[in-house]
C-alpha cells in the first residue's frame, strides 16, 4: 500500500512539473463530497467546515482553503477570490488556510494535486475550487431554508448575509455554518458557475491577502523556523555533479566551535552539524574533500559547444513538425537567411536559498520545506527516511521564490533527512550557501539552434528550417516523456497543435527540428522554459527575415499570423499600446516579438537606446496578454513587471558557465542581477477572451528577451545572435 | 560577552569576533526579519540600520559594532507597520514573495531620512537591493508614494479592501 501511493506521488510530482497540462482531479473527489467532514485544519481555528474548499467562523470569516503554493506568483489571493467570488461571501471577511500534504493524503487526496509550477495553479484548479464555493454556497442558503422552513428558491445572499425577502428575515453565513455542514452536497452536475463578465470580487485589481506579514520580519520562512534543540547543518556536495566522496579530513573543523559532527551525506557531500548555522559553514569550509571526479571534470564550455555544434550537422532528430518540403523550398528560394543562435545554462537563484528542517523520531518523520510540490517533499521524506507515508507530515512554507527549482527533485529534503538520521528526535536545519545553490541547481537547459529561411522575389517566407540542439528536462528528470525516441516538450512554443504553446505563424514549407544533446550537467525547468530559449530563437531570426525582405517588424508577422487570430490580436494589442510606428526621439528603437507558451499569448514591444560604448539601455516595455480569463489584473500586471526582470537579467546577465566540470559564477558579484535602475517602465495590456484559461506567471517572459534583441537589432543594425549580451559585443 | 543595541534594547551577546552581524542578529538574538541572500553585500537582503545609515550585515563582523551604536532591524522600523514606507509598501501592493522586502524596506527608509524628495535618479543610486520576484517598479513607485511625491499609477488601480 506505502510503495504504491508513494510512487504514485513521486510520479504525480515530477509530472506535474515536466509535461504541460494535466487532467484536473474529478470533480466529485475534488469537491470532497464524500471526504471526511472535519478536518484537523478546521478544528483548529474554530470553523466549521462546509466543504473542504470553505470553512467558516462563527464571527463570518470565510476560511478558504489553498492547496497550491505561494511563492510570490499572488496564487493564494487569486484562488480565494475565485471561491469567494461563488460563494457570495464578503471579501473583507475572507482569510486563507493552506492544506498540508499529510492532511491530503488523510483524507485521500481530496484536494486533488498539490503541484504548482507551469503556471498551472490557478488554471488547472479553477473549475473545482469555484465549484467549492459555489456547492458552499448553495449548502448555506439550504440551511437557511431549512431554519425558516421556506423553499431555497425564496432565499437570496449578498456578501455573506441570506435573506427571505416575504418574511424580512436575515441571517448572516456564520450562523448556519454548522447546520450548512449537515446539508446533502449538491450534485456537481446541478452546480452552475457565474458567467465571468459578471464577476465583482474575482476579474478585480484586488490587492494581496498576504502582504502585512511581509512589511515587518514578521513572516517566517522555512529558513526562519525556530524549534527546541534545533541543530543547522552546512553542506557541500560534489562540485563536479555527481562525483562520489573518496575521503575527507575534518581534523579541524571537528574543533570547531558549535560543532556537533562532520559526516558525509548521500556519498555525493559532506556536512557539518553545528550548534548555529554560521559555525557549520565556517567549519566546512576547514574540511579538506576529496571527490572522484573522472572524466566529467574535462567537461567545460568548450567541450559542450563542440557537442551542441555536432548536433546541429548530424542526420537524426529527437522531436520534430513538418509540412511541405522546408529544405527544398530554402534551396530554390530568391533570397536566403541563415544564422545560429545560442543560450546558456541558468540558474533560478531564488532570494530564499534551498533549505529544510527535519526531525525523526521512533514513529514520526517531519519536515518543514519551501516546496512547489509538498506532496513531493512528504515523498521524498518517506522515501529518504523509510518512515511510512501516513505518519510523515510536511508543514509548508511560502518558498522565498521558486521558479521551477523547488518542484518534483526535493533534493535538499533527501539530503536534510540523511543527516536527521544521525540525530533522532533533533530537528536538523539544513541551509545551503549560495554558493552551493548556485553550484547544485537543476539549471536552465543550454543549447543552441541553426536557422534558415528562403524568401521569394516578393520577400515572403517561403520556407522556415528550424533545428536546435541542446540538453533534455525530460532526459534528467522524465524520462517517461521521452517517446520513442521523441522529445516534443524541446518543441515548446513550436507546436502546431493549439492550446498550450501553438506556433503562431504559418509557414508554406516548415521543418523543425530538435535534436539530444545532454551533458552531466543537472536541467529542470525555470520560468518559461522552454519557450524562452525557442521564442528568442524564432522571433529574433523572424525579425532578420523581415528586414532582409526589406519589410516593417510588424507587417511582416501579420502576414505569418492571418491563420492565428489569438496570436494577431495580442500582437495587435502589443504594437498599439507600444506606439509601433510613431516616431520616437533620436537614439531610441523599437522591437517587437510575439509567442505563445504556457496556455497563454504573449507580445511585446521595447523602447531601447545603445550608446557608442555599446551598452543597451531599456527605456520602456509594454506588454499584451491574453490569459483567456484575468483573475486579478493588479497581480497579474505584478507577474508580468516580474517576468520582465527576470528576463532582462537572464537576456543581459545569466550564464553559467561549466569549468574543469563544474559550475561558476556561484554568487551575485559574477552571477549578476538585474538592479531597479536598470529595470524599464512596463506597461502590461491584458485582453482577456474568456475562452479559455491560460497561466499567467510564465508566459509573458518569452517575449522580453525577443523585443529588446529586435530593438537593440533596430538600433545596430546587427541581430543578437547569442546571449547573454554582456558577452555581445554589440559596437 | 559584547553588548549590542539592537532596536533600542541591549543585548548581551556571545560570538567569535568575526561572526558576522547578520548571524548574531538571527541565529543569536533570534530576529529572522533580516535575511541572509548572498553573504557578500550584493544583494542587500540583510539590510539594517546603524546609526541610521543602511549597512549590509552579512559583511560586517559584529565586534567592528561599538555598544553605542543604534541597530535597527527591520523589526524595529516601527511599531505596527507604521513607517510611511511600510505604509506605501502595502498601498502599492509591493511584495511579491517577499524574502528581499524587509532589506528593500530598510534601504528605502534610509534613503527618505536622507533625501526626503527623491528623483528617479536617487532612487536608483539608492536601492541597489536585488529582488528576484522583479517588484522594482512597485519599489519606485513606493518609494515616491512614501515621499509624498503624489499619488501613484498601481496605488489608484488596485482597490482596497472594504
Amino acid at each position: 500500500m506505502k510503495k504504491m501511493i508513494f510512487g504514485k506521488g513521486q510520479k504525480l510530482s515530477r509530472r506535474s512539473f515536466v509535461v504541460g497540462a494535466t487532467a484536473a482531479a474529478s470533480g466529485t473527489l475534488a469537491l470532497g463530497f464524500k471526504a471526511p467532514l472535519v478536518s484537523e485544519a478546521a478544528a483548529q481555528n474554530g470553523a466549521t467546515e462546509v466543504n473542504i474548499w470553505v470553512a467558516i467562523k462563527p464571527d463570518d470569516t470565510c476560511v478558504v482553503r489553498i492547496v497550491r503554493t505561494e511563492m510570490g506568483q499572488g496564487t493564494r489571493t487569486g484562488l480565494a477570490q475565485l471561491v469567494a467570488e461563488e460563494l457570495e461571501c464578503d471579501w473583507a471577511k475572507v482569510t486563507t488556510e493552506s492544506i498540508t500534504a499529510g492532511q491530503n493524503l488523510a483524507r485521500k487526496r481530496a484536494w486533488g494535486e498539490m503541484g504548482t509550477g507551469g503556471s498551472r495553479g490557478i488554471r488547472i484548479s479553477q473549475d473545482y475550487v469555484r465549484k467549492g464555493g459555489a456547492a458552499a454556497r448553495m449548502m448555506l442558503l439550504q440551511a437557511a431554508a431549512d431554519q425558516w422552513k421556506v423553499p431555497v428558491g425564496e432565499v437570496a445572499v449578498s456578501k455573506g448575509i441570506i435573506t427571505h425577502s416575504p418574511s424580512k428575515r436575515t441571517i448572516s453565513y456564520g450562523k448556519v455554518a454548522a447546520a450548512a455542514a449537515k446539508v446533502t452536497p449538491p450534485d456537481p452536475k446541478d452546480i452552475k458557475l457565474k458567467d465571468p463578465r459578471t464577476w465583482t470580487i474575482a476579474g478585480k485589481p484586488l490587492k494581496r491577502l498576504d502582504t502585512a506579514d511581509k512589511l515587518n520580519g514578521s513572516k517566517i520562512f522555512s529558513i526562519d523556523v525556530k524549534l527546541p534543540a534545533l541543530l543547522n547543518a552546512a553542506i557541500r556536495d560534489a562540485p563536479v555533479f555527481g562525483s562520489k566522496v573518496v575521503s575527507f579530513d575534518d581534523a579541524k573543523a571537528a574543533k570547531m566551535p558549535g560543532v556537533k559532527k562532520v559526516m558525509k551525506v548521500r556519498d555525493t557531500g559532506v556536512a557539518v552539524v553545528a550548534d548555529t548555522w554560521w559555525h557549520a559553514k565556517t567549519a566546512l569550509e576547514t574540511v579538506d574533500i576529496k571527490w572522484d571526479e573522472g572524466e566529467n571534470a574535462k567537461v567545460s564550455n568548450a567541450t559542450i559547444a563542440e557537442r551542441l555544434k555536432e548536433g546541429l550537422g548530424a542526420s537524426e532528430n529527437n522531436g520534430e513538425r513538418k509540412n511541405g518540403d522546408a529544405l527544398a523550398a530554402i534551396a530554390s528560394a530568391a533570397k536566403k537567411i541563415e544564422a545560429v543562435y545560442s543560450t546558456p545554462f541558468l540558474s533560478h537563484a531564488t532570494m530564499e536559498m534551498m533549505n529544510a528542517t527535519v526531525r525523526l523520531s521512533a514513529d514520526k518523520a517531519e519536515a518543514w520545506v519551501p516546496s512547489q510540490n509538498y506532496e513531493a517533499s512528504l515523498a521524498a521524506l518517506s522515501e529518504a527516511s523509510g518512515v511510512p507515508l501516513a505518519k510523515c507530515e510536511v508543514y509548508g512554507y511560502d518558498p522565498g521564490g521558486g521558479f521551477g527549482r523547488r518542484g518534483g527533485t526535493q533534493d535538499y529534503v533527501h539530503q536534510t533527512v540523511a543527516i536527521a538520521k544521525e540525530f533522532p528526535d533533533t530537528p536538523i536545519k539544513l541551509i545551503w550557501s549560495r554558493e552551493e545553490d548556485q553550484a547544485h541547481d537543476f539549471y536552465r537547459p543550454i543549447s543552441v539552434c541553426k536557422m534558415s529561411a528562403g524568401l521569394n522575389d516578393q520577400g515572403e517566407l517561403v520556407g522556415l528550417h528550424v533545428r536546435s540542439s541542446g540538453q533534455s528536462i525530460n532526459a534528467w528528470l522524465n524520462p517517461a516523456g521521452i517517446v520513442a525516441g521523441k522529445d516534443q516538450r524541446q518543441l515548446q512554443g513550436w507546436y502546431e497543435a493549439a492550446g498550450d504553446a501553438q506556433l503562431g505563424y504559418t509557414v508554406p514549407n516548415l521543418l523543425i527540428e530538435y535534436v539530444m544533446r545532454n551533458t552531466h550537467v543537472p536541467v529542470g525547468p525555470w520560468r518559461g522554459v522552454n519557450t524562452n530559449q525557442n521564442g528568442y530563437y524564432m522571433e529574433a531570426f523572424i525579425e532578420e527575415c523581415a528586414r532582409t525582405a526589406g519589410k516593417d517588424s510588424l507587417e511582416f508577422r501579420r502576414s505569418l499570423l492571418k491563420n492565428h487570430p489569438k496570436h494577431l490580436a495580442v500582437l495587435n494589442a502589443a504594437a498599439e499600446k507600444g506606439d509601433w510606428g510613431k516616431p520616437l526621439p533620436a537614439g531610441m528603437h523599437r522591437g517587437i516579438a510575439q509567442f505563445m507558451g504556457y496556455g497563454s499569448y504573449s507580445a511585446a514591444t521595447a523602447e531601447v537606446s545603445v550608446n557608442p560604448q555599446g551598452k543597451v539601455k531599456v527605456h520602456r516595455m509594454v506588454l499584451a496578454l491574453n490569459c483567456g480569463h484575468a483573475v486579478n489584473p493588479h497581480q497579474i500586471a505584478a507577474q508580468v513587471e516580474g517576468s520582465v526582470a527576470y528576463g532582462l537579467s537572464a537576456a543581459f546577465y545569466g550564464e553559467i558557465p561549466i569549468e574543469n566540470g563544474r559550475a561558476a559564477n556561484l554568487n551575485f558579484d559574477s552571477y549578476e542581477i538585474l538592479r531597479l535602475a536598470e529595470m524599464p517602465k512596463v506597461e502590461t495590456v491584458i485582453v482577456p477572451t474568456y475562452d479559455f484559461w491560460g497561466g499567467v506567471g510564465e508566459p509573458t517572459i518569452c517575449v522580453v528577451a525577443p523585443a529588446v534583441v529586435n530593438a537593440i537589432h533596430a538600433a545596430t543594425g546587427k541581430p543578437v545572435r547569442s546571449l547573454p549580451l554582456k558577452n555581445v559585443k554589440l559596437v | 560577552m559584547a553588548k549590542l543595541n539592537i532596536n533600542g534594547k541591549v543585548r548581551d551577546v556571545q560570538a567569535e569576533p568575526d561572526t558576522p552581524l547578520l548571524w548574531v542578529i538571527r541565529e543569536i538574538v533570534g530576529l529572522t526579519g533580516t535575511k541572509y541572500g548572498c553573504g557578500v553585500a550584493q544583494c542587500g537582503a540583510c539590510s539594517v540600520h546603524i546609526n541610521g545609515e543602511v549597512q549590509r550585515s552579512c559583511s560586517i563582523p559584529f565586534s567592528s559594532v561599538k555598544a553605542g551604536d543604534k541597530i535597527v532591524t527591520i523589526e524595529g522600523l516601527s511599531a505596527n507597520s507604521s513607517h510611511p514606507v511600510q505604509k506605501a509598501w502595502a498601498s502599492v501592493d509591493v511584495p511579491q514573495c517577499g524574502y528581499c522586502q524587509s532589506g528593500q524596506i530598510m534601504a528605502a527608509a534610509a534613503l527618505l531620512k536622507k533625501k526626503p524628495k527623491p528623483t528617479d535618479a536617487d532612487i536608483d543610486e539608492a536601492m541597489t537591493n536585488i529582488c528576484r520576484c522583479g517588484t522594482y517598479q512597485r519599489i519606485r513607485e513606493a518609494v515616491h508614494l512614501a515621499a509624498g511625491n503624489g499619488s501613484t499609477r498601481a496605488a489608484d488601480r488596485a482597490q482596497r479592501r472594504s
